[in-house]
C-alpha cells in the first residue's frame, strides 16, 4: 500500500529532494545565527573595534541571506512537490476506478469514492508538506539546537536534560490522550454532517408533516452530544500551551539564576552576557520544534486513515480483466446462456440467477419480463461480461465472451442501461460518447431511430444545447431516448434495452422498435420491459421469476401457457374496465 | 471599498455573537489573553536588570554580593510568571470551551433557521452549496474564532508591549526597529494577499474536481459500457492539472510568508546589534523615556525584543490567510442566517374536540380522534368547524418567477372521501397545484379553501398536520423501520405503525427483513429497492391518518404486478378521505371520482374515466397511446 503511494511522487521526486536539501541549509543557517550574535554581543560588550563590528555584521546579514534564499526555496519546491503529490495520487486514484469491474464499483459508493479523491487527497498532501518540510527541519533544529548550546553554553545547557524530557512525555501523554477523542468526535461530526443532509434532502417531507420543531430538537441533541466530546478533546489539547510555557519560563530562570553567576563568578570568560542571551533564544528554538514535532505527530495520525483509504482503492484488483490472448472481433450476434448461474459474491447464500439456459439467434428480437428483483437485468449485465458468470458460460457470436478482449466485446454490444446518465456537456458531445467520429448525419440519424431528432430540434441549440450535471434539464423520456441514440452510435451487432423506454409514451416506444425492425435488421435486440406492449410483438419472450426463465415463447403462446404472463397482461390492460365495473 | 466594509461588518458581527452567547467569559479571555500576553513582554525588563547587575558585580566577582541584588528580581519574575501561566491556562481552557460552544451555537442557529425557510430555497439553491455552509464555512470560522482572533489580539498586545519598553530604553534604536517593520509589513500584505488569493482559487479548482468526480462515479457503468475511460481520464487530468496549479501557486505563497518575514527580522536583529555596537563605540548620548544611558544592558534585551517583536509579527502573518477566508465564511453563513423564513400569518388552528349531545364542538386536550378548525375572529368569539377534508381552489394563477405563469385559472372542487387525479405531461403543472395546496408555494392569485376556510388563515404547521404526502422521490431518515413509519405521528404506538404498514402493504417485506421493524435504515434507505422505500413512505403517511391525502407519484417505483398487490392496501388508505393522485401510469388514476387533464398549467379536460374516454379527446388520446406523457 505504502509502495502504491509513494510511487504516486514520481516527477515530483527532485522537488522532493530538494525541499530537504533547503530545509537542512536554511536549519544549519538559524542555528548558527544565535551562536555568531553571542560572540558579537561578548565582543561589543569587550569593546571592538568598528572594522571588526562591520565585519560580524555582514557574516550575520549574509547567514539571514542565506536562510532566506534557503527558507524561500524550500517553500517553493514543497509547495510543488505536494501539490504535484497530490495531482498524482488524485490521477492514479481515477485511472484506478476507471479500470474497475462492475464487481469492483458496487464495493464503494460513488460519495466515498469522491471523498476520497478530493478529502482524503488533501490530507495527504497536507501531511506530505508536514513531512518534507517540518518532520524535517525539527529533528534537525533540535539536534542543532542542543549541540549549538552545549559548544556554547556548557552547564547553562543542563535546563534542556530536565526540559527536553519534561515537554517530551507531556506532549506524548497530551497525544495520546487526545487523539482517540477526536478520532471519535470526528466520525461523530460526519454523522452530524449527514443527518444535515438527510434534512436539507428530504424537506418536502419534514415540512410535509409539519416536524421542523422535531428535527430542530434532533439536531440539537446530537449537537450538543457533539460539542461536549468537542470541548473534552478540544481542552487536553489545550493544554499544550502551558505546558510549553512552563517550559520555557524553567529554562529563563535557570539561565539567568545559573547564567549570571557564572558571570559574575567566572569573570566573563566561559559564560557571559552573549551567551546569556543566545542560551535563551537556543532554548526557545529548542521548545518551538518540539511543539512542531508534536503537531506533525497529530497531522500524521489524521492522515493515517485517509492514508488507508486512499490505498484501498489504489491496491483494488480489477475483478475482471482481459485474457491472455483475447479474441479481437465478434463474429455475429447470437447470444447464447448455457446453464449459467450468478450470485454477486462469493458468500452470498442465494443464486441471483440459477440455471439459465437461452439461446438467441443473430437477429432476433427478444423480449424479458418480469417482475422487480427477479433478476433481468444481472441477465442481460453477463452478456457484456460486467460481471462473470459463477457457473456455465455465456456465448457472443458463439465464443465464451472470457475469451474476448472486453473493449471489442463492449463496442460490439451496446447495452442501455436502466439508470441512464447524461453527463454535462452538449447534446453532440453525449452522443458522440457511442463514437468519438460519428459524423452530423450519423448523429441525426440515430436519432432520427431513436426519435429524438424532433425535440432535439426544438431546443434553441439544437444539438448544441447544453445538458446539464445528471441530465436535469431533460425530461425522463427525452433522457431515455438520448441514451438510445448515443448506444445506436455504436452501430452494436447486440443491442440491449435495460427498461429503457419506461417513460416513453406507447406510441413513440412503438415507433423506436419499428425503426428498428426496418433500420437495423440484423442487430439483436434484447429488450427489458415494465409493459406488455413494448415486447409482445418480439420473435420470442423470456418470462424471469425468482432468477429463473420460467417460461419462453412468443406472445400468443404465453398468454396461453405461462400463468405470470397473463397476470401481467391482464393487470396492463383489462385493470381500467375492471376498475370500472366495481 | 464596499466590499471590506461588508467584511468589517462580518467581523464585528461573530464578535457581538461571541459576546452575546459569553457575556462573562469573553472579557475573562480576553483580561487573560492580555495579561499572559504582556506577561511575556515584560521579562525584557528583568533580564535587563539582571545583566545590569552582572556588569556591575563582574569585575569583583563577588556572587554573594550580586546574588543579593539578583535574587529579589528573579524571585519577582518568577512570581510574574507563575501568574501567567494561570492566566494562559484559563485562557486556552476556555477558548477551547467557548470555540466549540460557539459553534455548536451558531450551528444550532443556522439549522433552525433553515426549518423555516421556504421550499423555494431548497428548490433555488443546490444540496452541495447548501452543506458547504455547515462543513467548509464552519470550519473556516472555527480557525478564526479559535486561532486567528486570539492570536491576533496576544501579537497586538506583546508588540505594543514591547514597543513601549523600548521606548522606555532607547528611541534612536526603536526607530531603527520601526524601520524594518515597517518592510515586514509590506511584505506580509503582499505575500499574505497573494496566499489568500489563491486559496480561494484552489478551493473553486477543487469544486470543479470534485463535480467531475462525482458525476463520472455516479455515471462509472455508462463509462465502462461504452469504454469510455481514456476519455473520461483525459478530462479528469485537465481540471486535476488546473487545481495543481493553484494549488501549488496557494502554497508557494504561504510558504515563503514564515521564512521572509523570519529573516528579515534576522537582518533585523543584526542591524540592531550592529547600530548598537556603532552607539556603544561612539558614545552617542541615548534619547530614551527613562533617561538610561546606552549600554550592552540594554543592547542585550533589546536584541530579544527584537527577536520577540519580529516572531509576534510573523505569527500574525501566518493569520491572514485565515482571516480572509475566515471572514469569507462568516459572510456566507450570516447570509444564510439573513434569509427571510417562510411567513406564517395564520391563526386558525386544529384542535382535538369532543362533540356534546346538543351537537356543539368542545374543545379538548386530550386526542379524541376528532379534529376541528379553531377559528378566533376579530371580535374575540371563537367558532368551531369540523375537519373535513373538503378542498377548493378557485381561479388560481401562480407562477414560480414572476412573468412565467404555472398555471392559469385553475379551479378544482374536492369533496370530502373524493379522488381526484391530475395527469399532464410535465411541467403541466401537476406537482404545483398539490404545492399550492399545502402550501410550500403561496398563490398568486385565486383562493384556496380548506373546509370553507381560507387556506392562508390555517396556520401552516396546522394545515400540513391536515394533509398526508406521499411523494416520487422517498425520503427516509437514519433510524429504524419503525422510526420512519412513526415519523408521520409521533406518539403512534408501535402496533399503530404496524398497523399502517399492513394497510400500505408494506408488513409483509419488512417482515422479512433481517431485524424487521428494527432493521436500521442509513443513507436514505440504501439497502431497500426503491420500491420498498416508496412502501414504506406509504406506511408513513397512514399512520398520519389525515383527511387529505396527496399521492404524487407514489407507486411510480413499484413495477406493475407489485403495484397489483398494493393497490389493494393504497385503495384501503384512500377510503373515506381525500386524495390528490398525481400518476404516470393511467391505470392508476383510472377509478378516480375525477380525472383532470392539465396542459400547460390549465386544466383541458375534466371527469371521470368513462366520460372522459367518451370524450375521445385528450384522455382518450393519453390512454390509447397516442400522445407522449412525460
Amino acid at each position: 500500500m505504502w509502495k502504491k503511494l509513494t510511487k504516486c511522487i514520481r516527477e515530483y521526486k527532485r522537488a522532493t529532494v530538494l525541499t530537504l536539501v533547503f530545509i537542512v541549509g536554511e536549519a544549519v543557517a538559524e542555528t548558527l545565527i544565535p551562536f555568531i550574535t553571542a560572540r558579537l554581543v561578548n565582543q561589543i560588550k569587550a569593546g571592538m573595534e568598528m572594522r571588526q563590528l562591520l565585519l560580524m555584521g555582514l557574516i550575520l546579514a549574509g547567514l539571514a541571506v542565506v536562510s532566506l534564499c534557503c527558507g524561500g526555496a524550500a517553500g517553493l519546491t514543497c509547495a510543488k512537490a505536494s501539490a504535484g503529490f497530490a495531482k498524482n495520487l488524485r490521477h492514479d486514484l481515477f485511472h484506478s476506478i476507471e479500470g474497475f469491474a462492475f464487481e469492483n464499483i458496487d464495493r464503494f459508493s460513488p460519495a466515498s469514492l469522491v471523498t476520497r479523491m478530493t478529502t482524503d487527497v488533501n490530507n495527504v498532501q497536507l501531511a506530505y508538506m508536514m513531512i518534507i518540510r517540518t518532520a524535517v527541519r525539527c529533528p534537525l533544529m533540535l539536534i542543532f539546537s542542543v549541540v549549538m548550546a552545549y559548544v556554547m553554553g556548557g552547564v547553562l545547557a543542563t535546563a534542556f536534560v530536565v526540559v527536553i524530557p519534561v515537554l517530551t512525555v507531556g506532549l506524548i501523554l497530551i497525544g495520546k490522550s487526545a487523539l482517540p477523542a477526536f478520532n471519535r468526535v470526528f466520525k461523530k461530526y460526519d454523522r452530524l454532517n449527514e443527518s444535515i443532509e438527510e434534512n436539507v434532502r428530504g424537506m418536502r417531507v419534514v415540512k410535509g408533516f409539519a416536524r421542523e420543531p422535531y428535527e430542530k430538537k434532533k439536531f440539537g441533541a446530537a449537537a450538543m452530544d457533539i460539542c461536549k466530546d468537542f470541548t473534552r478533546a478540544e481542552r487536553i489539547v489545550a493544554l499544550d500551551t502551558p505546558l510549553m510555557q512552563i517550559c520555557l519560563y524553567f529554562n529563563m530562570i535557570f539561565v539567568l539564576v545559573v547564567g549570571s553567576r557564572m558571570a559574575i563568578t567566572g569573570g566573563g570568560q566561559t559564560v557571559d552576557v552573549g551567551q546569556i542571551s543566545a542560551m535563551l533564544t537556543y532554548g526557545f528554538q529548542i521548545l518551538m520544534s518540539l511543539m512542531m514535532l508534536a503537531m506533525v505527530y497529530v497531522i500524521l495520525t489524521i492522515s493515517a486513515e485517509s492514508i488507508r483509504r486512499i490505498g484501498e482503492v489504489l491496491s483494488e484488483q480489477p475483478l475482471l480483466t482481459d485474457p491472455d490472448d483475447p479474441i479481437a472481433t465478434v463474429e455475429n450476434g447470437s447470444v447464447d446462456f448455457d446453464g449459467v448461474s450468478f450470485k454477486y459474491s462469493g458468500t452470498a447464500k442465494k443464486y441471483a440467477l440459477s440455471d439459465i439456459d437461452l439461446h438467441i439467434a443473430s437477429g432476433e428480437t427478444v423480449g424479458i419480463i418480469g417482475g422487480t428483483g427477479t433478476g433481468k437485468t444481472t441477465l442481460l449485465q453477463l452478456i457484456l461480461r460486467l460481471y462473470d458468470v459463477t457457473k456455465g458460460c455465456v456465448r457472443v457470436g458463439g465464443v465464451d465472451v472470457r475469451q474476448y478482449g472486453l473493449e471489442p466485446l463492449r463496442s460490439a454490444v451496446a447495452m442501455v442501461l436502466q439508470k441512464n446518465e447524461l453527463f454535462s456537456g452538449t447534446v453532440r458531445e453525449n452522443l458522440r460518447w457511442g463514437n468519438p467520429d460519428a459524423t452530423d448525419d450519423e448523429l441525426i440519424e440515430a436519432c432520427k431511430l431513436a426519435q429524438a431528432h424532433d425535440f432535439v430540434m426544438s431546443f434553441s441549440d439544437g444539438y448544441d444545447t447544453k445538458i446539464e450535471q445528471g441530465g436535469t434539464n431533460v425530461s425522463g423520456g427525452q433522457k431515455q431516448r438520448l441514451c438510445i441514440a448515443r448506444a445506436l452510435l455504436k452501430k452494436p451487432k447486440i443491442l440491449i434495452l435495460d427498461d429503457s423506454t419506461s417513460a416513453v409514451d406507447t406510441k413513440t416506444d412503438a415507433c423506436i422498435r419499428a425503426g428498428f425492425k426496418s433500420y437495423i435488421p440484423e442487430t439483436t435486440k434484447i429488450i427489458v420491459a415494465q409493459r406488455i406492449s413494448s415486447v409482445q410483438d418480439a420473435d420470442k419472450i423470456a418470462v424471469m421469476d425468482g432468477g429463473r426463465i420460467v417460461a419462453v415463447g412468443d406472445h400468443e403462446t404465453l398468454l396461453r401457457e405461462c400463468a405470470i404472463y397473463r397476470e401481467i397482461y391482464e393487470q396492463q390492460t383489462s385493470g381500467g374496465e375492471t376498475d370500472a365495473e366495481e | 471599498m464596499p466590499k471590506n466594509k461588508a467584511k468589517r461588518g462580518g467581523l464585528l458581527r461573530v464578535l457581538r455573537m461571541l459576546c452575546g452567547f459569553y457575556p462573562v467569559l469573553v472579557p475573562v479571555t480576553v483580561f487573560c489573553i492580555l495579561f499572559s500576553a504582556a506577561a511575556s513582554a515584560i521579562p525584557a525588563v528583568f533580564i535587563q536588570k539582571v545583566l545590569a547587575v552582572i556588569e556591575a558585580w563582574q569585575e569583583t566577582g563577588d556572587w554573594a554580593a550580586a546574588s543579593a541584588d539578583i535574587f529579589p528580581k528573579i524571585f519577582i519574575l518568577a512570581g510574574l510568571y507563575t501568574l501567567s501561566m494561570l492566566a494562559i491556562t484559563a485562557q486556552t481552557q476556555l477558548m477551547a470551551y467557548m470555540t466549540q460552544g460557539f459553534l455548536t451555537k451558531t450551528r444550532q442557529r443556522m439549522f433552525d433557521g433553515m426549518q423555516s425557510l421556504p421550499i423555494r430555497f431548497f428548490d433555488t439553491h443546490k444540496h452541495g452549496d447548501i452543506m458547504s455552509y455547515y462543513t467548509n464555512d464552519i470550519d473556516a470560522l472555527r480557525e478564526l474564532v479559535s486561532q486567528a482572533l486570539p492570536s491576533l489580539l496576544q501579537s497586538a498586545t506583546v508588540v505594543l508591549c514591547v514597543l513601549g519598553i523600548m521606548l522606555y530604553y532607547s528611541i534612536p534604536m526603536t526607530l531603527v526597529l520601526l524601520l524594518g517593520v515597517a518592510a515586514m509589513l509590506l511584505v506580509s500584505k503582499k505575500v499574505g494577499g497573494g496566499s489568500a488569493r489563491f486559496f480561494i482559487r484552489q478551493q473553486t479548482a477543487m469544486g470543479k474536481v470534485e463535480g467531475f468526480a462525482q458525476e463520472m462515479m455516479n455515471g462509472q457503468k455508462v463509462v465502462k459500457v461504452f469504454c469510455h475511460e481514456d476519455a473520461a481520464e483525459r478530462d479528469f487530468d485537465a481540471v486535476n492539472t488546473a487545481l495543481y496549479d493553484d494549488s501549488r501557486r496557494a502554497h508557494a505563497y504561504a510558504n515563503t510568508l514564515g521564512p521572509i518575514i523570519m529573516n528579515i527580522g534576522n537582518i533585523l536583529y543584526v542591524i540592531i546589534a550592529v547600530a548598537g555596537g556603532v552607539f556603544l563605540l561612539s558614545g552617542m548620548p541615548n534619547v530614551s523615556l527613562s533617561g538610561l544611558p546606552f549600554s550592552i544592558s540594554i543592547l542585550v534585551p533589546f536584541l530579544n525584543m527584537t527577536k520577540q517583536f519580529t516572531g509576534n509579527i510573523n505569527q500574525f502573518s501566518q493569520q491572514i490567510n485565515a482571516i480572509v477566508m475566515g471572514l469569507a465564511g462568516a459572510t456566507r453563513i450570516f447570509s444564510l442566517m439573513d434569509e427571510p423564513p417562510e411567513v406564517d400569518d395564520g391563526y386558525v388552528t386544529l384542535v382535538n374536540v369532543t362533540e356534546s349531545a346538543d351537537g356543539t364542538l368542545c374543545e379538548s386536550e386530550k386526542r379524541t380522534g376528532r379534529w376541528a378548525w379553531r377559528h378566533p375572529h376579530s371580535d374575540g368569539s371563537v367558532t368551531y368547524t369540523p375537519l373535513a377534508g373538503d378542498v377548493r381552489l378557485t381561479d388560481v394563477n401562480f407562477a414560480y418567477e414572476k412573468g412565467k405563469d404555472v398555471l392559469h385559472g385553475v379551479t378544482v372542487y374536492a369533496e370530502p372521501g373524493q379522488k381526484v387525479a391530475f395527469v399532464g405531461a410535465t411541467g403541466a403543472g401537476k406537482t404545483t397545484i398539490t404545492n399550492l395546496i399545502n402550501r410550500f408555494y403561496d398563490i398568486a392569485d385565486g383562493k384556496v379553501r380548506y373546509d370553507g376556510i381560507n387556506i392562508n388563515k390555517i396556520k401552516k404547521a396546522d394545515l400540513r398536520r391536515s394533509l398526508g404526502i406521499v411523494l416520487q422521490d422517498t425520503n427516509l431518515f437514519t433510524g429504524t423501520v419503525m422510526d420512519n413509519i412513526r415519523y408521520g405521528r409521533l406518539d403512534a404506538t408501535d402496533a399503530e405503525c404496524v398497523k399502517a404498514a399492513k394497510l400500505a402493504g408494506a408488513d409483509d417485506f419488512i417482515g422479512r427483513l433481517p431485524k424487521g421493524y428494527e432493521t436500521p435504515l442509513v443513507n436514505n434507505g440504501a439497502n431497500l429497492s426503491q420500491g420498498q422505500r416508496q412502501l414504506i413512505a406509504i406506511a408513513r403517511a397512514a399512520v398520519a391518518d389525515p383527511p387529505v391525502m396527496i399521492l404524487d407519484e407514489a407507486t411510480s417505483s413499484i413495477d406493475t404486478r407489485t403495484e397489483a398487490i398494493v393497490q389493494r392496501g393504497m385503495d384501503k388508505l384512500m377510503e373515506g378521505r381525500t386524495v390528490f393522485v398525481i400518476a404516470h401510469r393511467l391505470s392508476t388514476v383510472r377509478n378516480a371520482d375525477v380525472i383532470m387533464v392539465l396542459d400547460h398549467g390549465s386544466i383541458i379536460e375534466r371527469g371521470d374515466h368513462r366520460a372522459l374516454i367518451a370524450q375521445k379527446g385528450v384522455y382518450y388520446q393519453l390512454y390509447t397511446g397516442a400522445f407522449e406523457l412525460e
